[in-house]
């Protein structure tokens, strides 16, 4: 059987102590890995605001002083999102972390990082308030200048909701987990070699 | 000399305890209180949505000045080119390539229908209105521009009572005068806002486009982004209203088009986005281009990152 296959190689390729290990190499203890999971945290709190959010639809955060303050949530998480992904993936370049059969999870990392603007992009163009109207029509411009904007029309608010609340979230982090799972496969980068190491 | 760890192999040196779990949760509760407090102290920004009923009252002369562009054909918006507008010449490329003209037109306007007749149709118990209409449709291609022409020449001296009506001295409009001065009205009423949104008689309706591509053709609505420094020139749509950061991470993007040769080219736009296609596709590929993949070892920036391994291997 094919599941007996997929659970056979899911298990060999993650086996428990790999994917929830009780230690990790002693050059992990350092400031700069605390941003990818600060990304992973603030990732947490974006989707959980922006369900909050839609419960009650795209309108209501401008009538509601809790909706107001759940926008304000929604905000800065994703502003702290962005800034802990920004680091951290400065962080891995400066390590090569690429090195020892790692290039798939730079890829899935940076990818994740561009699709993660296009999800902001199209929240801000789902406010419905001034700053929506403007990054649309200022936006429309580049879009419609290489011929995306024919199928992705920022100026159709029920597109970019649709975009926003669920395909790129779903995008976002359907990579985020292979991202973490690769982490977990692979194990973290070790260093460049030291002075008087080959 | 010793032999550097191979980078593909199980580490062979010394480990820690760690719990990725505890990691997670304690991140999650720093974040969490991180965002409560600064929305606390600083909440969002909500600048309200420009109408096109509060465009009228706000500037009824740019609101008429720029209807009649519209029902002339000669707005910004007429002359688009791809996806709203057959006008030929009026896409961008990248070099011999056009993506612009190669998606076609899908979102057909007619701005002249679109935005001034059609709205005028919808409005009812005006007899001598819908008459102006007829009129104007009827008649000849030559004598409607004569007609706008002199209408557009007489708004420089027109005044608006109140900020409620438009009137134009006296000349040779036909029936621009009384079509302009029923779409101001109208747009003032709220009437104008309602129409372009369900133009294709939905009672759901979620597509912008018509009433923004309306407001973007006047002054007013690019006047307020300058005072919320979004214009382009302003670096653009990273920025958002009032003192907020924005959208940070489009600094690069919006960066191109402070400077020359994007600054000034009538190309801009697809050539910006052509060169951070380029750029991101880099990005991705880091770890396959010959000399980038080797950049951070010469850096030498990760002496910094794993400075405690560093310091305990080589004393």
């Amino acid at each position: 059987m094919w599941t007996t296959w997929v659970r056979e190689r899911a298990v060999s390729s993650l086996p428990p102590e790999k994917l929830l290990p009780d230690r990790q190499p002693s050059y992990v203890s350092s400031w700069i890995y605390v941003f990818g999971v600060a990304t992973i945290a603030a990732l947490v709190v974006v989707v959980l605001s922006g369900m909050i959010l839609g419960l009650a639809g795209p309108a209501w955060w401008h009538t509601s002083s809790l909706g107001r303050f759940f926008n304000g949530i929604h905000l800065w998480s994703v502003e702290i999102f962005f800034f802990a992904m920004v680091v951290h993936l400065w962080g891995k370049f400066f390590m090569g972390a690429w090195r020892g059969g790692r290039g798939r999870t730079w890829v899935t990392g940076a990818v994740t990082f561009l699709i993660a603007i296009g999800a902001a992009f199209t929240g801000y163009l789902s406010q419905q308030n001034f700053d929506s109207q403007w990054i649309a029509s200022e936006g429309k411009d580049g879009l419609n200048s290489v011929g995306i904007g024919a199928f992705f029309n920022v100026a159709n608010f029920g597109q970019m909701y649709t975009w926003h609340v669920i395909l790129l979230p779903v995008a976002v982090v359907a990579l985020v987990v292979w991202h973490v799972l690769l982490v977990r496969r692979h194990g973290v980068v070790p260093p460049y070699p030291a002075k008087g190491q080959k | 000399m010793s032999a550097a760890p191979d980078p593909g192999a199980p580490w062979p040196g010394p480990f820690v305890r760690y719990d990725l779990i505890k990691e997670l949760v304690v991140a999650l509760g720093v974040v969490a209180l991180l965002t409560v407090a600064l929305t606390v102290l600083f909440s969002s920004p909500d600048d309200p949505p420009v109408t096109i009923q509060s465009w009228a009252r706000a500037d009824p002369s740019d609101f008429v000045a720029t209807a009649v562009t519209e029902l002339a054909g000669t707005s910004e918006v007429a002359e688009y080119g791809p996806p709203y507008t057959h006008t030929p010449d009026a896409t961008q490329k990248i070099g011999p390539l056009d993506l612009q003209s190669a998606a076609g037109v899908r979102i057909p306007i007619d701005t002249a229908q679109d935005f001034v007749l059609e709205p005028l149709r919808t409005i009812p118990g005006s007899p001598r209105l819908q008459f102006a209409v007829g009129s104007y449709e009827a008649a000849a291609p030559r004598l409607r521009e004569a007609w706008i022409g002199a209408y557009e020449a007489a708004l420089e001296g027109a005044h608006f009572p109140r900020q409620q009506a438009v009137v134009v001295p006296g000349g040779r409009y036909g029936p621009v005068a009384p079509m302009m001065a029923a779409l101001l009205a109208d747009a003032q009423s709220g009437g104008l806002d309602g129409v372009l949104l369900a133009g294709d008689h939905r009672f759901y309706q979620t597509n912008y486009t018509k009433p923004l591509l309306f407001l973007s053709g006047g002054e007013y609505f690019e006047e307020r982004a300058e005072g919320q420094h979004l214009l382009g020139t302003q670096w653009g749509m990273m920025n958002e209203t009032g003192s907020y950061p924005g959208q940070v991470w489009l600094w690069l993007y919006t960066f191109w088009y402070q400077i020359e040769p994007f600054l000034e080219s009538p190309n801009a736009d697809a050539l910006v986005f052509a060169l951070m296609g380029v750029l991101s596709l880099a990005f991705v590929c880091i770890p396959f281009i010959p000399g980038l993949k080797t950049l951070p070892r010469h850096l030498r920036l990760h002496r910094l990152i794993w400075r405690d391994h560093y310091r305990e291997v080589e004393s």
